[in-house]
């Protein structure tokens, strides 16, 4: 029997051979999937107890973790929930990190980023929980608060940047919520507050400055289109422009009028520059197709439109139309028919224009810091693309002033500095409703901060709401707060 | 294998007194470090607990010294590392659940394992030759059976998670199937040691399939209606698997025909997949180890399991530093994966070959057994244990589906513990028998052997 015996032996190593690679294959090559499989509360366990980094903003924590006596060790806080809302995110154990920096930068906050490794192997090897780097922001507190107090209770969203380095200065986006509700550890509470956030109907959650909505600019892409022509040397501030009453889209019947209905200059023509003081749509319609698509799309892929970014948040790419046939091409021409903006886009396109031509790329980590303060990361300034020549950003800096001096954004103006803006009133719909935008820069001979404002129609009518009534208010407290930044 | 030398052969007593020291360091330590990592204090009742546990370990080393000197000198350390690693996640588990002193799995787990361990002592003393057993082959039966079957019973039967699979007496609640095992070893070994050659030797030949006869296919279709009634009523496919399996097992061994083992597969393969078609919780089994992560999936408990090995990874998260708990049946069922989980990859091979080795240790002994009794008995308990490990490690890592079934010696719970440690005491019998000289054979067996049990075997001492 001693034959059987030996085979069956073979038979059980077999079995515990199957056994091995089985436990192979699940701990060693799937590993890693299955710790990135979704609702694995293991990894999100791991992560919470061990001490998330803070954000700072000009020193101090907007986000911090703070020890707890509970199983989940830390808790997240958030000092001024509400106003950074959209630049945080929220860190909750029921949902992960939301959006904002804490979804974005998860892996630098939470300490486990490969570019982290090296600092973090002597707490491996002693078995020492590793703890998250710190960012220190770019956003500027009083920015920041002029623009949360400024928008106050209206939907939309505001952005500023710092031309010369593409650092983000505010980014503000209303309705906010408070994170706090959603990092707490009364999970009953989180799970409640979150299905409230999330099925609101005016989304809370969506952060409008980057993305998620994207706008219809109305007459702030005038400035692109103006820059087009300017960069096409066939066009100059003094040219001459059609401005009839009505301009009729080539083959069609349809005709756009001008802001109500009035005539831009009392004449059939008027030039450029006052196009853009006045914010002439007749003639902005005729450049349009004069110019044509392509010409546009390339100004506009120029600043920035056509390519999503990290800034680390997600900011979803801007669109201008490519199948647009001549009337809709003539639409586009005030920021009409399917061009799409996020505030982050406009807010890049005045930075171009104030940083002579050159936008740089938005940012809003300033330094990523270690436990201890010393520094792991700088960003450093980038160029993003060369926009326009320098001469073009000259002559649109003037008509810029002009109109908060004398056009339609003269409630921008910020008195003792020389401030450079746009403003648009973007329909959408068909019933006449309209977003308000204003765009600029201050001071407008060396500016240090460029601004973009949309405030969202509060009904689906038109109210009388305009981008130079609305928004244009909003943008002079944010400028005035960060001209003498 | 009758070898007459002139000189004693080693005990391997004291080969087995260091290992055994060495397995009470490795668990102590785990103690240590679980203590360390969960409660941040090294345990205050060290002193006492390690007094204990040597205590009632090296009485058993004693033991042996007295009534099994030529016993194999790894059973034990490897039965007493495996229990005393299974205490420590319990209680590792205990404190993941907020378990209080008076309710802690882990301090009843201690209980049984000592009445395992006394057990196992009487076993040495009242059984002091395991051929006495073969008297009570039929007896074997009818206990077995009656056991596999009591949880059917009104009054005391009772169902936990879908299978019907413990009795419940006066607040104990016990599973029966653990205990009908060794009965029906015991039975197997004994009926087909009498009847191996009507078995292996009458019969039509069959392209290369040695037939057997009509009338000698009745105990295969016994056992196997057995295990079809098992995966049915109780609703337990691990059990239904490991008798059928074990009895097969056995039957080969006995008849060295591997017509028996294709006939028994594909009988059982019939079963189960007729099973699979008729009885929906059979299916939801087969879905799951299909596709554990399916939207579909009606259970996450394969795919928690999954995570929590996925998580331990190559080095583990050591001892109490992971999150098994947030396992199903974390200290029962899904033991295994817990190790994983804090062991890691590393730390479950070892215990897989320490498993391995236990039962290549059981193998070894029938290989030694010097008669057909022994051989069957002892194959039959070193091969369900290292089926069980197959059927639970393989349902956990998705090589079968899953069934519940306890780990040997690690699961929570009373009677499994209990069976094993009677399983290692019965392989501890027999190897001793095996492995002790033919001169002190002669001089201490005075007993009567059964009968048969010395009577040459046809190819059994090859």
């Amino acid at each position: 029997m001693n034959s059987p015996i030996r085979k069956l032996a073979v038979v059980v190593s077999l079995m515990f051979a199957a056994l091995l690679v089985a436990i192979t294959w699940i701990q060693f090559f799937q590993a890693d999937t299955l710790r990135e499989t979704a609702g694995n509360r293991r990894t999100l366990l791991q992560e919470y107890g061990r001490e998330r980094g803070a954000i700072l903003v000009d020193g101090t924590p907007i986000a911090e973790s703070e020890p707890t006596d509970n199983d989940l060790r830390w808790m997240r806080t958030y000092s001024q929930g509400q106003r950074y809302s959209h630049v945080s995110g929220y860190y909750s154990f029921t949902y992960g990190p939301g959006p904002g920096l804490e979804r974005s930068s998860n892996a630098l906050l939470a300490g486990s980023d490969s570019s982290l490794f090296y600092r973090r192997l002597p707490d491996i090897l002693i078995g020492r929980e590793p703890t998250g780097a710190t960012l220190e922001l770019t956003i500027d507190a009083d920015v920041q608060r002029a623009a949360d107090e400024a928008l106050g209770d209206r939907r939309g969203a505001v952005v500023a940047l710092d031309p010369s380095t593409g650092a983000i200065l505010a980014l503000v986006s209303h309705p906010t919520y408070d994170p706090n509700s959603l990092s707490s550890h009364n999970l009953n509470a989180v799970q409640q507050a979150y299905e409230q956030l999330s099925t609101d109907e005016s989304r809370p959650l969506t952060n409008r400055a980057t993305g998620g909505d994207l706008y219809p600019p109305g007459s702030v892409f005038k400035l692109v289109v103006a820059a087009a022509a300017l960069e096409s040397n066939e066009f100059d501030p003094d040219s001459e422009l059609p401005s009839p009453l009505r301009y009729t889209l080539p083959g069609t019947e349809t005709s756009i009028p001008n802001f109500g209905g009035s005539s831009c200059s009392g004449e059939d023509t008027t030039t450029l520059f006052d196009s853009v003081r006045v914010s002439c749509n007749t003639s902005f319609g005729w450049l349009a197709n004069e110019l044509g698509a392509e010409t546009l799309n390339q100004q506009a892929e120029a600043f920035g439109f056509g390519q999503s970014l990290q800034v680390p948040l997600p900011v979803t790419a801007s669109r201008y139309p490519v199948d647009a046939d001549d009337a809709q091409v003539g639409l586009t021409g005030i920021g009409q028919y399917d061009v799409r903006v996020t505030p982050m886009q406009v807010a890049m396109v005045s930075a171009g224009i104030a940083n002579g031509g050159q936008v740089m790329t938005p940012y809003l980590v300033e330094t990523v810091r270690d436990k201890d303060l010393s520094e792991i990361d700088t960003t450093k300034a980038q160029e993003f693309n060369d926009a326009i020549s320098e001469t073009t950003a000259q002559q649109l800096t003037e008509m810029m002033v002009a109109v908060v001096e004398s056009g339609s954004g003269s409630r921008a103006a910020v008195p003792g500095v020389q401030v450079a803006g746009k403003t648009g009133t973007a329909e959408f719909g068909t019933s006449g409703a309209a977003h308000a935008w204003f765009t600029g820069f201050a001071p407008a001979d060396d500016p240090n901060i460029a601004v973009a404002v949309v405030v969202e129609s509060a009904t689906d009518d038109w109210t009388g709401e305009t981008g130079g009534v609305v928004a244009a208010p909003i943008a002079q407290q944010v400028l005035e707060a960060g001209v003498n930044r | 294998m009758t070898t007459v030398t002139t000189f004693r052969p080693r005990t391997g007593r004291t080969t087995e007194l260091v290992l055994l020291l060495f397995a009470i360091g490795i668990v102590l330590l785990a103690y240590v470090n679980v203590g360390l990592a969960v409660r941040e204090e090294v345990p205050a009742n060290l002193g006492m607990t390690a007094g204990i546990f040597v205590g009632v370990t090296v009485a058993f080393h004693l033991v042996l010294r007295w009534k099994a000197r030529y016993a194999d000198p790894l059973l034990l350390p490897i039965a007493t590392l495996l229990n005393g690693l299974g205490l420590v996640m319990i209680l590792r588990l205990d404190y993941a659940a907020g378990r209080g002193v008076d309710s802690l799995v882990a301090g009843r787990q201690v209980m049984w394992s000592a009445l395992g361990i006394i057990l196992a002592a009487a076993v040495l003393f009242i059984i002091r030759d395991h051929r006495s057993l073969r008297r009570y082959t039929y007896i074997a039966m009818v206990v077995g059976f009656a056991l596999l079957l009591a949880p059917m019973l009104p009054v005391i039967g009772h169902a936990e998670n879908g299978s019907r699979l413990w009795i419940r007496i006066a607040g104990f609640s016990f599973q029966p199937g653990e205990v009908a095992k060794i009965a029906l070893t015991v039975f197997f070994a004994g009926y087909l040691v009498a009847t191996r050659d009507a078995l292996s030797l009458v019969g039509r030949r069959f392209l290369f399939l040695q037939l057997p006869r009509g009338r000698d296919l009745g105990p295969i279709l016994a056992a196997w209606g057995l295990s079809i009634l098992i995966l049915v009523a109780q609703r337990d496919l691990g059990s239904s698997l490991l008798f059928f399996g074990l009895f097969v097992a056995v039957l080969y061994v006995a008849t060295e025909r591997v017509s028996w083992i294709i006939i028994g597969l594909s009988l059982f393969a019939a079963g189960a997949f007729v099973a699979w078609r008729i009885f929906a919780h059979v299916q939801t089994r087969v879905d799951l180890w299909l596709d554990p992560f399916g939207a579909d999936a009606s259970s996450d408990q394969v795919a928690k399991g999954l995570m929590g090995m996925g998580h331990g990874g190559l080095f583990g998260t050591g001892l109490g530093e992971g999150y098994p708990h947030l396992t199903y049946f974390a200290n029962s069922d899904y033991i295994f994966a817990s190790f994983a989980e804090e062991l890691g990859l590393i730390g479950v091979f070892a215990m897989l070959m320490l498993y391995a080795l236990l039962v290549e240790r059981g193998l070894r002994t029938a290989i030694g057994a010097r008669e057909g009794f022994g051989k069957l008995l002892a194959a039959g308990l070193a091969f369900s244990i290292g089926l069980q490990v197959f059927v639970v490690v393989g349902g956990l890592t998705r090589v079968i589906p899953l069934t519940g079934l306890t780990t040997p010696f690690l699961s929570a719970g009373g009677s499994s513990l209990i069976a094993n440690w009677i399983i290692v005491a019965l392989l501890l019998r027999i190897s001793d028998h095996a492995r002790r000289p033919v001169a002190e054979r002669v001089a201490d067996d005075d007993r009567q052997p059964a009968p048969g049990a010395t009577a040459p075997q046809p190819g059994g001492a090859r």
